[in-house]
C-alpha cells in the first residue's frame, strides 16, 4: 500500500492504494464518488470515463498511483458552481439522451471533452468520437442529438423526437 | 393539447438528474458494513465430471473467509423455472436440477464451481489460483441438431436424451397444414439461423446479501428487473426462506433487456452465505463473466414453408424450429420459443392454417432465455424474411404481397390461439411510406451507384403481444406465477402522493411517466407525486418489468388504485360541501358540486382524512390509501411497419445504414419522448444482431465472444438518426389506458428489414441471393457477392 494524492473535483484528497489499484476503484471505494462506473474488463465501453489534467481518460485503464498530484474530474465534478446542469448535462435531459443512466456519466465525460476540443462538431465527428463509449439504451440518437444541441446546433430537423 | 406535465406530454425525464449528476445509486454502489466478496471459480470447459476438488491451499490464504463446493448446497434447492412446457404428445418438458454450484458434472463454459469468500475481490482472486480442480473432459453437444441424434453425449445424465421437449401448434392443424402445402399453387422455403445473441446491459450484474440476526431477517441488494419474482423464486424454491423474512432491493438498475428477469445461483449464493457466514456478501460480474453467466438469448434454427394460392394470397404457414435452451432452464426459457413465438406466427396477415413446431434442446452452452422481444424477434424474422423471398420469388412487390394479406378486421382470432383486439396495420404501412419517403428511393438508390455502391430497401412489419398476461391463461399454458402486477397509491396529508409499483424502472422512465397518468387524474401537478420501486418491502407484489408491460398491466393497477382515491376523496369532498356523492365533480384539483360554484381544494379533501375533526368516520374510514391489483383481460398487440435503407461496398462487402424509419402503433401515448427513445433503444439492438453482434461458440464449447473485443456491440458510427412516427393509434381496448407497449418493438421490427435490405442491394446489382444468416458481416457478404471467384 501507498498514498496516493490528487485533486478530485477541485478538492486535494489521498488515500491508500495498491499497486495495483485501478483509479476508477481508488474513485469509488476510497472517495465513495460511485457515479464513475465499470462496464467492461477490456477499457471499451467509456462507463468510466473522467478527466484527467482536462482529458478525457478511461479509468480502468489506469493505476490510482499514475495520476499522483493530477487534477481529477468525475461526473460528481460536472454541475455549474451553483448547482444547477452543466450544458452538456442539461442538453443530456432536454433530449432524453439517457435511460438507465449507466453509461451516462462516461458519456458525458466524453461529450465535455470533445466540445472543448472541437466546440462545433458535425454528426459524424460526434459519432466517431463516442467509438469508445458504449450504449445499450439508446440507440445513440438521442445522445448525438444532445451533443449537437449543447454546442448550440439546431437539432429541430432530425427526425421525430 | 397534452396538459401540461399529463398524459401525452413529452415531460422531461425527472430520474435524469441524479443520473446525470453522478448521484444514480446502483447495487454496486452498496456497501454493507463488515461485508466480504465472493469470487466464483468458474469452469473453463464446456463439459466434465467433476472427479475432485481441493480447496485446503486456498483456505489457508491471507484474507479467504471460506471456500464453498457444490457439496454445501446439495440440501439447497434446485434453481427453478418458472415455466412448464407440455409437448406434442401431453407430456411434461424434461426438468434437469440446476444446482446452485455444480455438483457432479460442469455443463458449459462459465458454470460456477466454487465461491471463495474473502476480505477483498483481491483475495478471492489470488485464492481461486490455488484451488485443484480434477476435472474428467466428456465430449460436449454443442449443435442442436447433433445433440438431439441417438449416441450424443447428454448434458444431463438423468434425463433420457437432451431434448427438453418437443412442442406441436396448433397440434390439431397439422394435417391440415401438410395438405395445404402438399396441394399448394406456390411455396417458399427458408431455413435461416436468428443468431445467438447477449442481452448486455451496460451494468454487469451485481448481488449483495445480508442477513440481521436480530429478526432474521434476509437483504438481498441485486441487480433485478423484478424483486418480486426473485423473492418468491428464491425464497420458496432454493432457500426455503419464508417471504416475511426476505426482502429483495432492487435499486437503481443499469439496463436488463430481459437477461435481467430470472433469478441467478449468485444471487441464492449471497443470500445464504450472509447466513452462513454472518457476514454481507458481495458479488460484482466483471464483464467477461457476464458473458459466461448472463442468460444469452435467440438461438433457433428454423426451417419456415409458406404457401400461396394462385392469386397470392397465404393459406398456409409451417415452421420447425431447434431452440437452444443451453445447459440449464433458465426462468422462462421454456416460454420463449413455445407461447412467445408459435403464438405470433400468424404476423400480420390472415394466413388460416398455421402449425409450428419446436424442438428445445439442451446443449452444453451458457442458458438462454429470454432477450428484448423474446421469441417475437425469432418470429417475425422468419415470417417477413418468407414474405420477402416469396415476392421475389414471385416477381410482385413486397408492400402490395404484405397488404393484399393483412388481417383487417378486428377483433381477428387467428389460427394460433391468440386474438388480436386492434390494429391498422395499412395505416402504418402508409405512415411508413411516407416517413420513409420510400417514393425517392429509386433517386437515391442512382445516386448511390454513381458513388459505386449498391444500395438496397427493405421493409418489414410486425405485430408483437405484449403486457403479459391473462393468470388464467398462463396457467393453462404452463406459468408457475400469476402475471398481474399492483399499485398502492398513498395520498399523504398534505395532498402529495407516493405511488408504490409492483413495475420496475431500469431505463424505461416510470418516474416520470407514472405520475403523469396520475396527475391528469385527479388534475394536480406531476410534481406531487413520487414513484416507488424495486424493494419488496415497500412496494405491493408485483411481477416486474419485462415483455413491455409496465404501463399496460401495472399502469391498469395504478388506475385502478387511483380511481379508488378519487371515488373515496369525492364522498369526503360531499361531506365537506353537504351535498351528495353522486354531485361531487374532479377538475384541476377540486372538487365542485356540479352546477354550482361550491367547491373544495384537493388538499383541503386529503388533510380532512387524516385529521377527520369534520368526517364521515360513521360511513367510511380516515386516511386515503388504495392498493389495486390488476390482472389483464388479454395481451396488447402493437404493430408496426419499418424501413431499412443500406449501401453495400461492393470492394469490402461492408454494410452502412443509411435510413431507418419505424412507423409504430402503440395505442396510446403517455410521454411520446420516452416511446421515440424506446424505439431507438430497441432499433439499434436489432440492427446489431442484423448486422454485428453473434454469440459464437467452437465445436468443444469454448465461447468464442466473452468480451468486448470479440462480441460487436453497436457503437454510434454503426447506426443513423431514426425517423420514428407513432402517431397511428388503435388503442387497447381492454385496459384503462388504452396502451399496448413500446419496449420492444424496436428490437423484434429491425433485423429482417436491415436483412431484406441488404438482399435487395445484392439481388438489384445481379447477385443471386435468396438468403443470407445473421450478423451480415463485411465478409459474409463479399462471400455472397463473389460466389464462384
Ligand atoms: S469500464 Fe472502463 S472502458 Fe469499460
Ligand atoms: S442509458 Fe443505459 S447504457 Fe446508455
Amino acid at each position: 500500500m501507498t498514498q496516493v494524492s490528487m485533486t478530485v473535483n477541485g478538492k486535494a484528497v489521498s488515500g491508500d492504494a495498491e499497486g495495483r489499484t485501478l483509479l476508477v476503484q481508488f474513485l469509488r471505494e476510497t472517495l465513495n464518488l460511485t457515479g464513475t462506473h465499470v462496464g467492461c474488463d477490456t477499457s471499451q465501453c467509456g462507463a468510466c470515463v473522467v478527466h484527467v489534467n482536462g482529458k478525457a481518460v478511461k479509468s480502468c485503464a489506469i493505476f490510482a498511483a499514475e495520476v499522483e498530484g493530477a487534477e481529477v474530474t468525475t461526473i460528481e465534478g460536472m454541475a455549474n458552481a451553483d448547482g444547477s446542469l452543466s450544458k452538456v448535462q442539461q442538453a443530456f435531459q432536454d433530449h432524453h439522451g439517457l435511460q438507465c443512466g449507466f453509461c451516462t456519466p462516461g458519456m458525458v465525460m466524453s461529450a465535455t471533452a470533445l466540445l472543448g476540443e472541437n466546440p462545433n462538431p458535425s454528426e459524424a465527428e460526434i459519432r466517431a468520437y463516442l467509438e469508445g463509449n458504449i450504449c445499450r439504451c439508446t440507440g445513440y440518437h438521442n445522445i448525438v442529438k444532445s451533443i449537437m444541441a449543447a454546442a448550440g446546433q439546431d437539432t429541430s430537423k432530425i427526425a421525430a423526437e | 393539447m397534452p396538459k401540461d406535465g399529463g398524459i401525452g406530454a413529452a415531460t422531461p425525464r425527472r430520474e435524469d438528474v441524479r443520473f446525470l449528476t453522478g448521484n444514480g445509486k446502483y447495487t454496486d454502489d452498496i456497501n454493507v458494513r463488515g461485508q466480504a466478496y465472493v469470487h466464483f471459480l468458474r469452469s473453463d470447459i464446456a463439459h466434465a465430471k467433476i472427479n475432485g476438488i481441493d480447496t485446503s491451499e486456498a483456505e489457508k490464504m491471507d484474507g479467504v473467509i471460506r471456500v464453498f463446493t457444490g457439496a454445501d448446497f446439495e440440501a439447497v434447492g434446485s434453481i427453478p423455472c418458472g415455466w412448464q412446457v407440455t409437448d406434442r404428445h401431453g407430456e411434461a418438458m424434461q426438468e434437469p436440477r440446476h444446482p446452485v454450484l455444480a455438483h457432479g458434472k460442469v455443463r458449459h463454459v462459465g458454470d460456477p464451481i466454487c465461491a471463495i469468500v474473502a476480505e477483498t475481490y483481491e483475495a478471492a482472486r489470488d485464492a481461486a489460483e490455488a484451488i485443484d480442480l480434477d476435472l474428467e473432459e466428456l465430449p460436449a453437444v454443442v449443435d442442436m441438431k447433433e445433440a438431439v441424434k441417438d449416441g450424443a453425449p447428454k448434458v444431463h445424465d438423468e434425463l433420457t436424451s437432451n431434448l427438453c421437449y418437443d412442442w406441436g401448434f396448433v397440434e390439431d392443424n397439422r394435417a391440415a397444414v401438410d395438405e395445404a402445402i402438399k396441394n399448394a399453387h406456390h411455396v417458399t422455403t427458408l431455413e435461416l439461423v436468428n443468431n445467438r445473441l447477449v442481452a448486455n446491459p451496460m451494468e454487469p450484474r451485481v448481488a449483495v446479501g445480508d442477513y440481521d440476526r436480530s429478526d432474521e431477517e434476509h437483504t438481498l441488494y441485486t441487480t433485478s428487473q423484478n424483486p418480486h419474482v426473485i423473492r418468491l423464486l428464491m425464497g420458496a424454491f432454493v432457500l426455503g426462506i419464508p417471504e416475511h423474512k426476505l426482502r429483495v432491493v432492487a435499486p437503481d438498475v443499469g439496463g436488463g433487456f430481459g437477461t435481467k428477469i430470472f433469478h441467478y445461483a449468485e444471487e441464492a449464493f449471497v443470500t445464504f452465505a450472509a447466513k452462513e457466514l454472518n457476514r454481507p456478501v458481495k458479488w460484482t460480474a466483471s464483464r467477461s463473466e457476464a458473458f459466461m453467466s448472463d442468460a444469452h438469448g435467440r438461438d433457433h434454427i428454423t426451417k419456415i414453408e409458406l404457401a400461396l394460392d394462385k392469386d397470392n394470397n397465404f393459406t398456409a404457414l409451417r415452421t420447425e424450429t431447434y431452440a437452444n435452451m443451453g445447459a440449464y432452464l433458465s426462468t422462462f426459457a421454456p416460454s420463449v420459443p413455445t407461447w412467445l413465438h408459435g403464438t405470433l406466427m400468424a404476423g400480420n396477415y390472415k394466413t388460416p392454417l398455421i402449425y409450428v413446431n419446436v424442438k428445445a434442446v439442451f446443449t452444453n452452452t451458457v442458458p438462454v432465455d429470454a432477450y428484448r422481444g423474446a421469441g417475437r424477434p425469432e418470429a417475425t424474422f422468419q415470417l417477413e424474411r418468407v414474405v420477402d423471398k416469396a415476392a421475389r420469388e414471385l416477381g410482385v412487390d413486397p408492400i402490395a404481397l404484405r397488404r393484399q394479406n393483412f388481417i383487417t378486421e378486428f377483433p381477428y382470432a387467428t389460427p394460433v390461439a391468440v386474438e388480436y383486439d386492434t390494429g391498422d396495420y395499412n395505416a402504418t404501412m402508409d405512415k411508413l411510406t411516407e416517413i420513409a419517403d420510400l417514393s425517392g428511393f429509386e433517386a437515391r438508390r442512382k445516386e448511390s451507384e454513381a458513388r459505386g455502391k449498391l444500395r438496397g430497401l427493405g421493409l418489414n412489419c410486425y405485430i408483437e403481444a405484449c403486457g403479459i398476461a391473462p393468470s388464467n391463461l398462463v396457467g393453462q399454458l404452463g406459468a408457475r406465477a400469476g402475471l398481474y402486477d399492483a399499485a398502492t397509491v398513498r395520498v399523504n396529508a398534505t395532498g402529495s402522493i407516493s405511488v408504490m409499483v409492483g413495475a420496475h424502472s431500469h431505463g424505461q422512465g416510470h418516474e416520470t411517466a407514472f405520475p403523469q397518468v396520475v396527475a391528469d387524474m385527479i388534475g394536480i401537478d406531476a410534481s406531487q407525486i413520487d414513484i416507488v420501486h424495486g424493494d419488496t418491502a415497500r412496494t405491493p407484489f408485483g411481477m416486474g418489468t419485462y415483455g413491455s408491460r409496465s404501463l399496460a398491466v401495472c399502469g391498469s393497477a395504478m388506475v385502478k388504485a387511483t380511481e379508488k382515491i378519487i371515488n373515496k376523496a369525492k364522498k369526503i369532498a360531499a361531506h365537506l360541501l353537504e351535498a351528495s356523492d353522486e354531485d361531487i365533480e374532479l377538475a384541476d384539483g377540486q372538487f365542485t358540486v356540479a352546477g354550482t360554484d361550491k367547491s373544495v381544494a384537493w388538499g383541503d379533501v386529503t388533510l380532512a382524512a387524516y385529521v377527520p375533526h369534520n368526517y364521515p368516520l360513521e360511513d367510511i374510514e380516515p386516511g386515503l390509501e388504495e392498493t389495486a391489483f390488476y390482472d389483464p383481460a388479454n395481451f396488447t398487440y402493437p404493430s408496426g411497419a419499418y424501413a431499412c435503407e443500406v449501401e453495400v461496398d461492393p470492394d469490402t462487402g461492408k454494410v452502412t445504414i443509411e435510413r431507418f424509419a419505424a412507423a409504430d402503433d402503440f395505442g396510446n401515448i403517455i410521454n411520446p419522448m420516452i416511446v421515440s427513445g424506446q424505439v431507438h433503444g430497441g432499433l439499434a439492438q436489432g440492427i446489431g444482431q442484423a448486422l454485428l453482434e453473434n454469440c459464437a461458440y467452437d465445436e468443444d464449447g469454448q465461447i468464442l465472444s466473452a468480451s468486448y473485443m470479440d462480441y460487436a456491440m453497436p457503437r454510434a458510427d454503426d447506426v443513423p438518426f431514426y425517423s420514428v412516427d407513432h402517431s397511428c393509434q388503435t388503442p387497447c381496448t381492454h385496459n384503462p389506458l388504452g396502451v399496448k407497449g413500446c419496449g420492444e418493438a424496436g428490437a423484434i421490427g429491425s433485423p429482417p428489414s436491415v436483412v431484406n435490405a441488404v438482399l435487395d442491394a445484392l439481388n438489384a446489382a445481379g447477385h443471386d441471393v435468396p438468403h443470407l444468416d445473421m450478423p451480415l458481416t463485411p465478409s459474409k457478404v463479399w462471400d455472397a457477392m463473389n460466389k464462384g471467384a
